[in-house]
């Protein structure tokens, strides 16, 4: 019922906020606006930041913001019994809002058992098959992103804060040399796009600075919530970069590389994302 | 950085050899002399030149980028041959620019399968698009 009427409302506000933003050209927010100053640190940007205020609005609003579908779906599967164990999240893990409080905001990380780099994602699917029994859940599948999305959200609002120190070092390197090489037919890097132009007009998109802390992101374009990685390989794509396969180690370093960037800005999942 | 002849590479059998000469290229890829209306549609499309995304252009394009200088009046900054190797390879000129190279394929990595060891744009393209710049003046 109430979620009948949610995507109702979200309908109504993606159609809205789409004609809005054809009407209203780049109607960027000044960093000194008062209404974006929550996801300014130092000089890190989310990219909130460089959103109309319509879709400013859409996201600040948790009955308006379409990511929220997802996270009320990830609440259910909480709360699931799935795999040979007969065990759910909740069987462990108790109630997310305190058990996984602030966890999200420290990944990628170091896992203890392999000694490897490994995001949320792959943290999460970790539990399913070593602890409940269960099969991983796809990549971008519905069921993997409302968990994340779940997740991330009893992070909100608390700081981005990962390790690159130590064994992570390694990744965070790797990850630094991938955001900055450039790549594709059109020969570009991440950091030409996102850190030497951002605020810069490409065509009609404002160049922000391609920070992770709102992932994952409802995005008015695809019409669906997507992982960080769906992002970085949509922008290879728009590079015509070979985009590399979801889970693969350079997109977890990549990930460790650009939250570090963001290091302090306060996780904002689900964002809303043109 | 800019070799004065572009070494022509197993990996770019198709492309059109070139002299580099003070910073330009004074010969025509093809020989003969573009044709300015259809390299307008060519800088507009966004498949292909896609000029737009980055620069101010003298047309009606929506949406016109800002990573780029505005090119209105370009012909009278630039020279033919300047503004053939700006198209051609814009590294050569500034090796850390964000300008894709339109003609060239060595040297770059990853690049999607579609468009392997493929230039942006054809010989026939390339001087379309110089002889519509030669208009902005
Ligand atoms: C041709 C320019 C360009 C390049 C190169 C590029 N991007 Fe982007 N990227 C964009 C545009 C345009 C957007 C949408 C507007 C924005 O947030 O910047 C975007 C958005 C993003 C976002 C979402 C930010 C948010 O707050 O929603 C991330 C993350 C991102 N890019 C990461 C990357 C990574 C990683 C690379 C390299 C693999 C990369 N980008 C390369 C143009 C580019
Ligand atoms: C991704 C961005 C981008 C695209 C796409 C792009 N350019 Fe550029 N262009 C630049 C930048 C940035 C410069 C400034 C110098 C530099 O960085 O090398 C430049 C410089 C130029 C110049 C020299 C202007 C001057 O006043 O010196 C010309 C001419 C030019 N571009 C033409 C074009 C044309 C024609 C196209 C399409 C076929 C195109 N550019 C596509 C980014 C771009």
């Amino acid at each position: 019922m109430i979620m009948r009427q949610r995507t109702g409302l979200i309908a109504l506000a993606a159609v809205t906020a789409i004609v809005l933003s054809w009407v209203f050209v780049r109607p960027v927010a000044s960093a000194t606006d008062p209404s974006v100053a929550k996801y300014i640190v130092g000089d890190e940007k989310s990219g909130y930041v460089y959103l109309d205020a319509q879709t400013r609005a859409m996201e600040d609003d948790d009955i308006s913001n379409p990511g929220f579908l997802w996270v009320d779906k990830g609440k259910t599967l909480w709360n699931t019994v799935d795999g040979s164990a007969g065990k759910s999240c909740a069987a462990c893990h108790g109630a997310a809002e305190s058990s996984m409080k602030g966890l999200a905001a420290t990944y990628p990380k170091i896992d203890p058992h392999s000694g490897k780099l490994i995001d949320i994602e792959q943290r999460i699917n970790q539990e399913r098959t070593q602890r409940m029994g269960a099969a991983p859940f796809k990549w971008e599948s519905q069921e993997l992103l409302a968990l994340t999305a779940y997740v991330k959200l009893q992070s909100r609002g608390l700081p981005v804060n990962v390790a690159t120190g130590g064994p992570a070092h390694q990744y965070w390197l790797a990850g630094k040399q991938y955001y900055e090489t450039r790549r594709g037919q059109l020969n570009m890097s991440c950091a030409q796009c996102h850190v030497e132009y951002a605020g810069q007009h490409l065509r009609a998109d404002t160049l922000s600075q391609g920070q992770i802390n709102g992932f994952p992101a409802y995005r008015l374009k695809w019409q669906t919530i997507g992982s960080v990685q769906r992002r970085f390989r949509s922008c290879n794509v728009k590079i015509r970069a070979q985009p590399l396969p979801y889970g693969s180690p350079e997109y977890v370093a990549l990930e460790l590389y650009i939250a570090s960037r963001g290091q302090g800005l306060p996780i904002e999942t689900p964002a809303v994302r043109k | 950085m800019s070799p004065a002849i572009a070494a022509p590479t197993a990996a770019q059998p198709a492309l059109v050899k070139y002299a580099v000469v003070n910073g330009g290229i004074p010969v025509s890829l093809t020989g003969v002399p573009g044709d300015p209306a259809r390299g307008k549609a060519v800088v507009l499309d966004r498949k292909l030149g896609n000029c737009a995304a980055c620069h101010r252009i003298p047309l009606d394009a929506p949406f016109q980028g800002s990573l780029g200088p505005d090119l209105s009046g370009v012909a009278a900054r630039l020279s033919v041959p300047q503004l053939r190797l700006r198209i051609v390879d814009a590294d050569a000129i500034n090796p850390a620019t964000i300008m894709p190279a339109y003609y060239r394929v060595a040297g770059i990595n990853d690049v999607a399968a579609a468009f392997r060891g493929k230039p942006i744009l054809d010989a026939e393209q390339v001087e379309d698009v110089v002889s519509y710049l030669a208009t902005l003046r």
